[in-house]
């Protein structure tokens, strides 16, 4: 296990609020004590329901916010005393790919340039060489170089994306992190996005990080899977396993809230009823007790902590 | 238990007698006329489909294949660019392309119910939950008073809104998304309509709030025995809902089928790659990803409109449009289908 690339500890992030004019300030606990780790060529899953804290930790891990405790190492050190040099180093080494591709790319600027970008701030290499760059990463991504002149309104969806996977690629990338990468795609398009990725990583051995709620689609890219619940994360596994025999309540609400691939596939458990509750006030001991329906009087009193199960991967539950 | 929702024909046995056409849609063309004329999209291009009374039919397509555009056309509600040019739509035995819109106004809210996509661009957010449940039946039924007040409650116990008292006063801001659509749908039940037309319902609701709804709609289609067109692109709402399913492609309904048939033996090379495109829980089989992109309806191939995309495409399918082979309760627009009837 000493090849995480990645590795996330007890991350906290937590937002100040306030309730009406007059009210006492609160905090929504956006990330509440996230552990997970991510090896190298590996991909790793996360996956849940909106408002739960996935978002907020891609944007932890890629230094966009400071945590509130906690830390996220890169190769064994601490992200949060990059500067300068360092910190240059780490996003040269860990990119992005939004879920839009039509509001992450301008519109203003051709696809060399939007791809050129990194390449112009992280490395010292002359116009030629980055343009030959450009034209190797579009080939990376299944489009003709010639495409390189084009503004992003002359390309699909689909080849919207292809473009910002480019983008993320350019810099020799070793982690990418992939918030809900074909959630706005086509259907047809989405299959071509999902095998690309799995093709590059393939050839290129970088990591990623999917974030999705698709149970179907992340388990399909995913090695290991991380589900997560109102800030915190509630089991992890192997991706296989994890589909077998999901072995948390939440999870297992996921699975039964999955779609049918064939109409005669036997209809899950009733699906839980209520809504995730609000970060700001949340619930006491278990999270995920006022939902569950095999919740305990433990559960109300005593938070579970992710503990190992039988070498299948962790679980934070009082049943187990 | 919910209570029940009211019917409004007191038909013996709803769920059994589900034999009668409620709506026929033959052979509808809608087209977007823009550049002054000069440049005409065919949006819907000779569509037919058949619903049956407590039905639920799937419209399945990628965004542009004119989901949407035949949903509207059928409901008079096509923006002012687009007309019907051919075709027509009956329903309950009435023609609707010929109405004016007064006529069909009695028709909407009433008989057929719309959901859109967007709850909350759907809800004025101007006006309380109560209001905006209760003007179907306002206007409808002239309901006042004590009495719209029940069947406001009464409509909102049916979509699971708890404490449904307190909650009709409220503001569609202070309800979270999946209650806003649930409050959609209350509203399309209000007037006891005979066809709900729900435009991708789900899309904007988590996983475990769209598996909540789409059993609503189930228990409520089973209590009313009101019919249902499902738009979507996810096939998995289509296993999970649908009776009959109708694939769209540039606008024309490339394969209509029985949805167990579809899913068993799908005959349009389109429908094929649709599911092997789609991830399967539990199965890591390399996905069949669809070459190229989706068409542009205003500038078509010719021939059959899959054809640059199609892998097993005929010389003949870059020139000649396909018709429709009908086999056993099953429709698909394919060369390939067609040299298999005139071989066999």
């Amino acid at each position: 296990m000493s090849s995480a690339i990645l590795e996330v500890r007890g991350l906290k992030k937590h937002f100040p609020a306030r309730q009406g004019l007059f009210g006492r300030p609160t905090w929504v606990k956006a990330v509440d004590g996230v552990d997970f780790a991510i090896h190298v060529g590996e991909t790793l899953g996360l996956i849940g329901e909106s408002g739960c804290g996935k978002t907020t930790t891609s944007k932890l891990i890629l230094k966009q916010e400071t945590p509130t405790a906690g830390m996220v190492a890169f190769e064994g050190r601490d992200i949060a005393g990059f500067e300068g040099k360092d910190l240059k180093a780490y996003r040269r080494a860990v990119q992005v790919v939004f879920q839009d591709p039509f509001s992450s790319l301008s519109p203003r600027m051709r696809v060399q340039d939007i791809i050129a970008e990194p390449l112009e701030i992280h490395t010292n290499l002359a116009r030629a060489a980055i343009l030959e760059r450009v034209g190797e990463v579009l080939g990376l991504v299944g489009l003709a170089p010639d495409v390189a002149p084009l503004f992003p309104h002359e390309f699909s969806g689909g080849q919207r994306q292809r473009i910002a996977i480019a983008r993320a690629l350019a810099t020799k990338t070793r982690l990418i992190v992939l918030d809900e990468p074909v959630s706005a795609l086509d259907v047809s398009v989405r299959a071509q996005i999902i095998t690309q990725l799995e093709h590059l990583q393939r050839a290129l051995g970088v990591s990623y990080l999917f974030i999705g709620h698709d149970l179907a689609t992340v388990a399909h890219i995913s090695h290991r899977i991380a589900v997560m619940y109102l800030g915190r994360i509630v089991e992890t596994a192997d991706s296989d396993a994890l589909c077998a025999r999901p072995l948390h309540p939440y999870t297992k609400a996921l699975f039964a809230a999955a779609l049918p691939s064939h109409p005669d596939d036997p209809p899950g458990e009733r699906t839980i009823g209520g809504e995730v509750p609000s970060a700001l006030s949340v619930p006491s001991g278990c999270r995920f007790h006022p939902r569950c329906p095999a919740a305990m009087p433990v559960c109300v009193e005593v938070e579970p902590r992710l503990t190992p199960r039988d070498g299948r991967g962790e679980v934070a539950c009082h049943l187990y | 238990m919910a209570p029940r929702l009211p019917q409004r024909s007191a038909r013996p046995g709803a769920a059994g007698a589900r034999l009668g056409t409620l709506l026929e849609v033959s052979d509808l063309q809608t087209h977007f006329v823009t550049f002054g004329g000069q440049r005409v999209v065919k949006a819907v291009d000779h569509v037919s489909f058949r619903l049956r009374e407590g039905e639920t039919l799937g419209l399945v397509g990628e965004s542009g294949s004119g989901k949407t555009t035949t949903c509207l056309s059928i409901v008079g509600l096509l923006p002012r660019a687009a007309r019907i040019v051919g075709g027509s739509v009956v329903f309950e035995g009435e023609e609707l392309t010929r109405m004016t819109q007064r006529q069909l106004r009695r028709i909407r809210g009433r008989r057929i119910a719309v959901i859109l996509q967007d709850p909350m661009a759907s809800l004025n957010p101007l006006f309380t939950i109560f209001r905006q449940v209760a003007e179907p039946a306002f206007f409808h039924q002239q309901l006042r008073g004590g009495a719209l007040r029940a069947r406001v409650q009464h409509l909102l116990r049916a979509v699971r809104i708890p404490s449904p008292e307190w909650r009709m006063r409220d503001y569609p801001h202070q309800m979270s998304g999946g209650m806003r659509q649930r409050i959609v749908g209350a509203i399309a039940l209000a007037g006891g309509p005979r066809l709900v037309i729900a435009d991708e319902p789900t899309t904007n609701l988590d996983v475990t709030i769209q598996a909540q709804y789409l059993d609503l709609l189930k228990d409520i289609q089973r209590e009313t025995g009101v019919a249902l067109i499902f738009v979507t692109h996810n096939l998995g709402i289509v296993a999970k809902m649908c009776d009959r399913v109708a694939v769209m492609y540039a606008g024309r309904i490339v394969e209509q089928a029985p949805v167990r048939e579809l899913f068993d033996t799908p005959r349009h090379p389109y429908t094929r790659a649709l599911l092997g495109s789609m991830p399967k829980l539990g199965c890591k089989d390399p996905l069949y990803s669809i070459a190229g992109q989706p068409p542009n309806l205003a500038d078509l191939p010719p021939g059959c409109p899959f054809h640059p995309r199609c892998p097993e495409a005929l010389p003949r399918c870059a020139s000649e449009e396909p018709r429709d082979v009908h086999r056993k309760g099953s429709v698909a627009r394919c060369w390939l289908l067609d040299d298999v009837v005139s071989d066999s």
